[in-house]
């Protein structure tokens, strides 16, 4: 059985670079002396710490969650007390702080007591509760909730299951070392998926740079009792590993605009995602943990490594040899890949369930000066390139402009921020750095736009509630002065009777008088009540009599 | 540790701007050897005196809009265009023609819109235009083939006819209007296309000389098309446009119109739809936009030649389709990854 693989627009043939991080295999990191868990590693709402400072937490336990549907619960990746509670720099590409739980590790990574159940008789809804429960978010990078995936892929019905072993872009191996080392695993994460989904068969993407892992999961499935699954050697263009892209090459189908993978049916699923779904199927484990790969020409030993997550990124570049050159400054971290990866302010920053690699280049090697670039001249090699099939050069002078309406025209939320136009620009534009400028503002506007319209419905609808109270109101009145009328008809129709000016006059005049005839308070003194008042007004004029 | 933030993606750009011009001017080089072959050094002259003023005027101006003068000299920008301009211009140009029309050029056509990438018009064609309109005499006296006039000056001779240094007797003997203007006044004598051929100034296929110079742009063509500096869209758009003009009416009319192979190789239509159509910032930009910019220019090309005023119709052809090129690119935008119809 084999498939007929399709082709997407454009894309890249870059140098892979993968070597280098494959040749020591997988490594087990060690304990670092912190861990700092940012509350925040999905897509989502936000979660709550459950944890205080001074608590001692154990391995596995639960430390952030939220009730929202879309959030992925927090948990302590080894035992340790919590000493902090604050923001500290985290890993995005904003490059700001979020609130994290920092534990010191007290080094016995004493876990909380398994409560392992049989899974064999559980339904598909209890399943994705398991898998909610563990924490599990896409780990190909989306870091989108797993199991609210699960939930609405189930709901739309899934003709097949598509599993992401591509990893196109380059540098990064975590997924190739964790195919090699945990095929099992990914298999019978698969079985799971296809236990809940109930797919009609399952595609697995694999780039063919990658023999070894493309081998052991094709061993992996023959020694399982899965049917209808298949692993497919794809060729190696960058982004074949995008969902969409993936989805062309698998199936020829393309995801409409603006509209997701299951809307036609299909689930994608990260290699790495099924692994953590066996975890946490089989074991009880949360995820606590992650392979990350350590790359790039200014770092002594590449390699991947097992890692716990909240590991700093400075401990894991310790136990690589640690930077190339002694001064660290040369250095520029990046978290994810050459293309899509984006800048780290400083090796502080935590190991997150989204870091599938860290990338140390020497500052030589990145080409872009900050500032300074050539103007466009239109030559459309980033139209060839782009696998959205969209028109870079258009995008960027309209980004360019802040012509929002036309950017939205373009297309602008079809990019994929792959990065392929600026990569191939002879200009050498940071084409997606305006992409993203341009994305978030209209993404500002809208939100301002919204709120101005709540505001106005709000108000419109108040007005309106004003409008109808005062005519029940006055219908009230009308209805109960008639009733009275009816009832007592001596009482006379109010408006005919006094001119309201001159009752309003009359009413002033006799104020006025009550007030005349009121008692002031320096009426009816004491003898010396009357002196002091006295007293006080000769000195009065005393001083003003006094010559200056 | 700290580090600089950057956008991604961080790989170095595998072209730059600059390689893009030199591959240009590598194309122009087999085209310029067979014109100076031909016509002798009063093109080169041109040439070298085009660069040097473009070159003057772009750093005067970048000085005066505060710009980085190094970095856009050495994009060779301004090469590319002079050298096109000095090719349009008839050899032996006097020195204050060569110096308005590029100042032109470079000043109005380029610069005032805001410099490289932002000229909807194509610099060396409004510098040509400019000149054409401006000095008609100047701009249509053009020389014979050294072939059949026998006559050649030395570079120096040449370089100082520019400047007016130097006079032959008789010089004006060998001058001579273009094939195209030829047949073209041959024309409006209703003489027919087989009578305006006895002229010694046509070759086998187009004008002597000149049809092996149209020859040289075709190897430089190639030669851009192979370096990918360009693609295919716009040169082939061109040349089809003017040949299913150039074929229908021959076939309709064989006696007095002349051939298509005539067209094609005189005049500058093969430099024009492989260097001047191709300027990437003033042609169109999608794929199917760029087949009807190049079928247009081809098209008017035909239409200017046969009934218009000017013997020649390329650069009028190329300013006219370049204004049309925000409308052709915003129609012609292609399907998106997803997207619902064909042509949205």
């Amino acid at each position: 059985m084999s498939i007929k693989l399709h082709k997407f627009h454009g894309g890249l043939h870059t140098e892979d670079h993968k070597k280098g991080s494959l040749i020591s295999g997988l490594q087990q990191a060690t304990l670092p002396a912190q861990l700092i868990l940012p509350l925040k590693q999905h897509i989502g709402d936000s979660n709550k710490p459950l944890v205080s400072v001074g608590d001692r937490v154990l391995r596995g336990q639960l430390i952030a969650d939220s009730s929202s549907a879309i959030s992925a619960p927090v948990h302590a990746s080894s035992s340790g007390i919590v000493s902090e509670i604050g923001a500290r720099p985290v890993p995005h590409p904003s490059g700001q702080s979020d609130l994290c739980i920092v534990i010191d590790v007290d080094g016995k990574d004493e876990s909380i007591k398994q409560k392992t159940s049989p899974i064999e008789n559980l339904s598909g809804a209890e399943l994705i509760d398991k898998i909610q429960r563990a924490g599990i978010v896409g780990l190909g990078g989306a870091v989108f909730p797993t199991a609210a995936k699960l939930a609405r892929g189930n709901d739309l019905g899934i003709k097949t299951l598509i599993i992401n072993g591509a990893e196109c872009e380059p540098y990064i191996t975590c997924d190739d070392t964790l195919m090699q080392n945990y095929a099992a695993e990914v298999v019978s994460g698969i079985a799971y998926l296809q236990c809940i989904l109930k797919p009609e068969n399952t595609l697995i993407g694999i780039e063919d740079n990658k023999p070894a892992a493309i081998k052991s999961i094709q061993l992996a499935i023959e020694k399982s009792p899965l049917s209808q699954t298949e692993v497919v050697s794809i060729p190696t263009i960058y982004p074949s590993g995008g969902e969409k892209q993936l989805i062309k090459i698998l199936t020829g189908k393309e995801v409409p605009a603006s509209k997701l993978a299951f809307d036609i049916g299909l689930f994608c699923q990260n290699v790495g995602t099924c692994v953590a779904i066996t975890r946490a199927l089989e074991h009880d484990q949360a995820l606590i943990s992650r392979i990350v790969t350590l790359s790039g020409n200014g770092i002594q030993n590449p390699g991947n490594w097992e890692v716990w997550l909240g590991t700093p990124v400075s401990h894991l570049i310790e136990l690589a040899g640690g930077y190339k050159i002694n001064q660290a400054k040369s250095q520029h971290l990046v978290m994810g890949g050459p293309m899509m990866g984006f800048s780290l302010s400083s090796d502080a920053v935590p190991i997150v369930k989204a870091s599938n690699n860290i990338l140390v280049m020497q500052q030589q090697t990145i080409p872009l000066t900050p500032g300074y670039h050539d103007e466009c001249v239109r030559c459309a090699k980033c139209v060839e390139v782009c696998p959205a099939q969209l028109l870079p050069q258009q995008l960027y002078w309209q980004a360019r402009a802040k012509n929002h309406e036309r950017s939205e025209e373009y297309h602008l939320f079809d990019c994929i921020e792959c990065g392929c136009c600026a990569a191939v620009c002879p200009s050498q534009i940071p084409l997606v750095q305006y992409y993203r400028a341009e994305k978030s503002e209209i993404r500002t506007a809208r939100q301002a736009h919204f709120k101005s319209d709540r505001a106005r419905l709000r108000f419109e609808f108040r007005e309106q509630r004003l409008l109808l109270k005062k005519q029940q109101d006055e219908e009230r009145r009308r209805l109960k002065r008639e009733a009275l009328q009816k009832k007592n008809p001596k009482i006379p129709d109010r408006k005919v009777e006094v001119d309201p000016v001159q009752a309003a006059l009359e009413r002033v005049k006799a104020r006025k008088q009550t007030q005349a005839a009121e008692p002031r308070n320096t009426t009816n003194l004491t003898p010396e009540q009357q002196q002091q008042i006295e007293e006080a007004d000769a000195r009065r004029r005393a001083a003003r009599e006094q010559p200056k | 540790m700290t580090s600089v933030i950057v956008s991604s993606p961080y790989v170095s750009p595998s072209k730059s701007l600059r390689q893009l011009m030199i591959n240009v001017i590598i194309g122009l080089v087999p085209g310029t050897l067979a014109y100076i072959w031909f016509f002798g050094y009063g093109v080169l002259v041109n040439i070298i005196l085009a660069i040097g003023l473009a070159l003057i005027f772009e750093a005067i101006v970048l000085k005066l809009r505060d710009k980085p003068i190094k970095p856009h000299l050495t994009d060779f920008s301004a090469v590319v265009a002079a050298w096109l301009f000095a090719l349009c211009l008839p050899m032996n140009s006097p020195w204050w023609l060569v110096l308005i029309g590029i100042g032109f050029c470079m000043i109005a056509g380029k610069h005032l819109y805001g410099g490289l990438g932002f000229n909807p018009f194509n610099p060396a064609m409004v510098g040509y235009v400019a000149l054409l309109i401006s000095f008609p005499k100047e701009m249509t006296t053009w020389y014979l083939p050294q072939v059949i006039s026998g006559q050649s000056l030395s570079l120096i001779d040449s370089l100082a006819y520019s400047f007016g240094l130097f006079e032959i007797e008789h010089w004006d003997a060998f001058s001579s209007a273009t094939p195209l203007d030829q047949y073209k006044t041959g024309l409006t004598q209703n003489l027919a296309a087989s009578e305006i051929f006895q002229s010694p100034v046509f070759g086998a296929l187009g004008g002597v000389g000149w049809e092996w110079i149209a020859g040289g742009w075709l190897i430089g063509g190639f030669w851009l098309l192979i370096s990918r500096t360009i693609n295919w869209h716009i040169p082939v758009a061109v040349v089809c446009g003017l040949l299913l003009f150039a074929t229908g009416r021959y076939f309709l009319d064989t006696a007095t119109v002349a051939s298509p192979v005539f067209h094609l190789f005189s005049g500058s239509i093969i430099i024009g739809a492989f260097f001047i159509a191709t300027d990437p910032v003033t042609a169109a930009t999608t794929n199917k936009g760029r087949i009807y910019y190049g079928l247009m220019i081809g098209m008017l090309v035909y239409i200017i030649r046969s009934w218009g005023g000017y013997p020649d119709g390329v650069a009028f052809a190329v300013l006219l389709a370049n204004m049309c090129v925000p409308l052709i690119d915003y129609y012609t935008q292609p399907r998106i990854y997803g997207g619902q119809d064909q042509d949205e």
